[in-house]
């Protein structure tokens, strides 16, 4: 028999102490009925002795002291599943958005799931082909892998995620495949681009939509990345499926876990954000992967916006020793017409050498990569140089490097947003560009490829 | 366990549980929490009230269940079958577990960190009637074709062997009963070790030889010795996992602790099903026979966290008591100190710098002096051990102010620093020359000069010299352009490029180059110095700079690190003086 406690005895921020309760257990799930009839959830934070600390998701407003009534549910938060989840769309709570949404569940699972014990982990390796070249080219994406887009307001992060689930297949393969979109605290102009786009090709019906739009309360976004990923999990581990899951945007997520960590008066990291936020966040991003013995896999790409564009900010910075790589949009390239803006030098995809060469790309694909990277780099530092100096004080070898830097932003990251390229015009486009270079300048490519490759491109070009 | 105190929880905040009626127990006691048997630890006793960290997720735990006190510490288990092993952060073998819980970690189960069943082949040394110390080998079990697990007599026990038998038996049997003043001992092939304290041994004695690790930039510049410490901050994305698992690869010790503290779960599959895969060129044999992996991955309880760079330093004193030459890498001790800051911030504790707790500089101090050669703990003193611990520190921002890097910076003896820059440009390892450094060059002179090369370290000396005097060349190139740099000048920068490209760049990736034995390093390096030396004369004698940077020999020089064969290398320094002298026939 659940209790109803009367009254509570302190309300601050998004957090209420009930006093006087018994046998309330940590974590468990609390519903607030309010003296006008309406429910909200929370979550119990801390017990001690006869007090429980429960967080409120949808916001303390309106919570009167005295007439209050709080039951503990002796649960964790459920979402409910059954596979007619797909195409629907949720609250940031997992709840049906509205009568259209209700499905009929076939199980219940607790939304802050288990660890997957690194022993029954399978390693990422299958290429995913996104069509992007500065993905697949030089971040190759896998099946599995957890890569954020590391973004700013104002750049076009929401065009790429698009996109990368638009475009997204792995070759050679026809297999069941869902996006699960979690937004968090996004606009509803943000969240009707990615409905539409989902819509316009056929994707909606299955994909999976959990919404915390900025106007719903902030605290619920604690929640709402957690009833995604439970989504994921389900279609992955249970029913076979790939999915590809977006988060956006972590920073919201973020500011509501340093919002409750505040109220409960608790001793600062870094900006003011809790000393745990990195366990925290890794508790979200290390559900991605795949099981062995199991055909489906969960890739996870969140979207944060940095603020004020800096990489060391708590946010990307933990988020960038989690995930196995980023990818970087940059203003200055945006600014440039640079589409997509991503800034190939600090951007990393940590499990592309798994997911490429013979077999998978091409056997060519990681020495050229090697080479491309490396020539951007000195192509750039160049270019600094040519700023300062001049173009003409640069030596013959530095102003092919100049040539290359600009060749390679304006040919290979540029590509049309519904361009959809395959692996191999990528690779061969690498080696069109690196043609402009002597054969001897180009170190980090074995002979036999150079042989191979180098030689059939840069015939072409002297004929 | 004797289960005969119990407590009644008080407080549940996330990982710390404060329970009452706690008096007897004592700091660092184990303890199970509620009729889940959540395993925890004692981290604060405050006249009755407790707290305990517990090392598994508290969801569901609410005032008033029972503690049960065990009295005694959190201690492993130490006996054959750690080889090959997978444990989480309380020595929990992650494979039982996927046996018995499946795909995902669940609460409350308890298995047993060595297996009970498996009988092992005991090969016995020692003889009936032999006097036997603390440390003594009774005899020795081959747990893998590369480990020879020895049985040592348990501390404290010390008297004659009154029976010893050879034989397969399983780790609980009896192998031997000594005769002591305190009456017959039995003793089996498996101990336990509390893991906060560390394994006593006789003496330590000053690092003498290098632990070679195949890495250019590390062997040939910034060595680390056997029994020495090393730390490698840096930012994310800039390679310290990488480095990491090429030391664990490659290092040339007999025995590798790899610890994943906080990191990422697909970096310890990957470790788990690559070094099976991958042949230890001295022996044979798959790497994996002589590692043991500790994981607990980022998304695992954070007191569990705490737990594991301790259980994974006992694991390798015991085989360091062997007298084997281990080496420990922990990836990362950033997440280990975070863990730390968690605690302590749910205590309430007063924070010392970004939070962190004001004992974190001692912890990281203590931690890292585990590590060191000694001479073991036996009655003949004849064997030496040596343990080796590389920390991985990931520094918010890269920032190298970060108090978890000074604290380390201030115990270990060498500093491979890990630069953003380097990684962009994909120069890998992104070790940077200019600021790295390592302490026992001095110690291991002796060693090098006779083992690889008397003019070795000249020829480090010079290179780093040359390194150097490009970064300042650098600065004047931005400024005014290269060509008004002097010829000699513009030689400098070329020998600096091959230095970076063709001798600290190294592909982790390339089979050949991923690991380069010391003696082809020195020649490597002979070779470019070679070509310094007859570039330079050969300026001298009024060459053009130009002519010199568009050499084929160059194009050969890249190419030495790809090369197998030694002798190879050798040849080209006659190619070296072929081509200068075809040069100036011309």
């Amino acid at each position: 028999m659940q209790k109803d406690y009367k009254g509570i005895a302190n309300i601050s921020g998004p957090l209420m102490l009930v006093e006087n309760v018994e046998g309330v257990k940590f974590g468990e799930l609390a519903e607030i009925k309010l003296t006008d009839g309406t429910i909200r959830n929370g979550e119990v934070l801390e017990v001690q002795g006869n007090k429980a600390l429960v967080q409120v998701f949808e916001g303390t407003t309106g919570i009167d002291a005295q007439n209050t009534k709080t039951r503990f549910l002796g649960r964790g938060i459920e979402m409910y599943l059954s596979e007619d989840i797909l195409g629907k769309i949720f609250t940031g709570l997992g709840k049906p958005r509205s009568e259209n949404d209700r499905i009929i569940p076939e199980k219940k699972m607790d939304i802050s799931g288990a660890p997957i014990n690194p022993f029954a982990r399978d390693y990422p390796n299958e290429f995913i082909q996104t069509g992007i070249s500065a993905i697949d080219g030089l971040n190759t994406l896998v099946r599995g892998q957890k890569l954020p887009i590391f973004s700013g307001s104002g750049l076009p992060h929401n065009k790429l995620a698009a996109q990368i689930a638009r475009q997204s297949t792995v070759l050679g393969k026809e297999e069941d495949f869902a996006v699960v979109f979690v937004a968090m605290g996004i606009t509803f102009e943000e969240s009707q681009f990615f409905i539409e786009d989902f819509r316009s090709t056929g994707a909606l019906s299955r994909s999976v939509l959990v919404l915390n739009l900025a106007d719903d309360p902030a605290i619920e976004r604690i929640a709402t990345p957690r009833v995604g990923l439970t989504c994921a999990e389900y279609l992955a581990f249970e029913k076979d499926t790939h999915v590809l899951v977006i988060l956006t945007d972590m920073t919201n997520y973020c500011e509501a876990l340093r919002e409750v960590s505040a109220a409960r008066k608790e001793i600062p990291g870094r900006r003011g954000y809790p000393g745990y936020l990195y366990t925290d966040l890794a508790s979200i991003y290390e559900r991605a992967g795949k099981i062995k013995n199991k055909n489906g896999s969960i890739t996870l790409i969140p979207i944060l916006s940095m603020p004020e564009d800096d990489k060391t900010h708590p946010i990307p910075d933990l988020t960038g020793y989690i995930t196995e790589g980023q990818i970087i949009l940059s203003r200055s390239l945006n600014k440039k017409k640079v589409s997509p803006p991503i800034d190939a030098l600090p951007s990393l995809s940590r499990l592309k050498d798994k997911g490429i060469g013979e077999g998978k790309t091409r056997e060519d694909h990681a020495d050229l990569f090697n080479q491309l990277y490396a020539a951007y780099a000195r192509g750039k530092e160049v270019q600094e140089l040519a700023v300062i100096l001049g173009e003409a004080a640069l030596t013959d070898i530095d102003k092919i490097y100049y040539k290359f830097a600009e060749e390679f932003e304006s040919r290979y990251i540029s590509q049309d947003e519904y361009e959809n390229r395959s692996i191999e015009e990528t690779l061969d486009l690498g080696w069109e560009l690196l043609s402009i270079f002597p054969k001897d300048r180009l170190k980090r490519v074995r002979d036999e490829y150079l042989e191979k490759y180098f030689s059939k491109f840069k015939k072409e070009e002297d004929q | 366990m004797n289960d005969n105190k119990t407590g009644k929880i008080e407080k549940v905040a996330g990982p710390l549980v404060v329970a009452n009626n706690m008096s007897g127990a004592r700091m660092y006691d184990v303890v199970h929490v509620s009729d889940k048997r959540l395993m925890g630890e004692v981290i604060e006793l405050k006249g009755d009230l407790a707290s305990i960290q517990v090392y598994e997720e508290t969801g569901g735990i609410g005032v008033g269940e029972p503690v049960y006190t065990t009295g005694e510490s959190l201690t492993v288990e130490l006996g054959p079958g750690l080889m090959e092993a997978i444990y989480d952060g309380t020595q929990r073998p992650l494979d039982t577990l996927y046996e018995k819980a499946g795909d995902f970690i669940t609460r409350g189960l308890r298995v047993t960190a060595l297996d009970r069943e498996k009988k092992w082949k005991f090969e016995a040394t020692a003889e009936q009637g032999d006097a036997v110390h603390t440390g003594d080998f009774l005899g020795y079990v081959e747990e893998t074709p590369l480990i020879k697990h020895f049985i040592m007599v348990p501390e404290g026990i010390q008297g004659t062997i009154k029976s010893i038998k050879s034989g397969e038996f399983t780790i609980e049997k009896t192998i031997a009963v000594v005769e002591t003043d305190n009456g017959d001992k039995d003793l089996t092939m498996m101990q336990k070790w509390p893991v906060r304290k560390p394994r006593p041994f006789c003496k330590k004695l000053a690092p003498r030889e290098p632990l070679y690790t195949g890495q250019r930039v590390i062997d040939t510049f910034f060595p680390i010795a056997k029994g020495g410490t090393a730390c490698v901050p840096g930012p994310f994305g800039s390679g310290k996992t990488v480095i990491q698992h090429q030391l664990a690869k490659w290092a040339h010790a007999e025995v590798i602790v790899y610890i994943g503290c906080g990191e990422r779960g697909n970096e310890m599959t990957d470790v788990l099903l690559e070094f099976p895969e991958l042949i230890d060129p001295t022996t044979g044999q798959p790497l994996m026979k002589r590692t043991v992996l500790i994981a607990n991955t980022s998304n695992m309880p954070v007191a569990a966290r705490e737990a594991s760079v301790y259980t994974g330093i006992t694991i390798a004193e015991y085989f360091r008591d062997m007298g084997y030459s281990v080496a420990l890498m922990a990836d990362s001790t950033s997440r280990w100190a975070e863990a730390m800051r968690e605690m302590s911030g749910r205590l309430e504790e007063m924070p010392g710098e970004e939070g962190y707790p004001a004992y974190l500089g001692s912890r990281i101090a203590s931690f890292y002096e585990r590590a060191g050669r000694v001479s073991c703990l036996s009655e003949k003193k004849d064997r030496v051990g040596a343990l080796s611990v590389i920390g991985a520190v990931s520094p918010p921002g890269g920032d190298l102010s970060d108090p978890v890097v000074q604290a380390t910076l201030r115990v270990v003896k060498v500093f491979w620093s890990l630069e953003s820059n380097l990684a962009y440009s994909r120069h890998f390892p992104a070790i940077s020359w200019l600021n790295s450094y390592s302490l026992y060059t001095d110690n291991l002179k002796e060693h090098i000069e006779e083992k690889v090369g008397e003019d070795f370290l000249n020829l480090q000396t010079e290179s780093m010299r040359i390194l150097e005097e490009e970064s300042e060349l650098e600065e004047v190139v931005r400024l005014v352009g290269i060509d008004a740099l002097s010829a000699s000048d513009r030689l400098t920068l070329l020998i600096a490029r091959l230095l970076r490209e063709d001798f600290l760049h190294q592909n982790a990736f390339h089979d050949v180059d991923t690991s380069t034995p010391i003696s082809k390093q020195y020649k490597m390096l002979k070779t470019i110095h070679y070509f310094n030396q007859q570039a330079k004369d050969y300026l001298n004698r009024g060459a053009d700079i130009n002519d010199i940077e568009n050499m084929d020999i160059l194009d050969k020089i890249a190419r030495m690190r790809y090369v197998k064969e030694e002798d190879q290398i050798e040849q080209i320094q006659n190619d070296i003086d072929s081509e200068i002298s075809s040069l100036t026939g011309e």
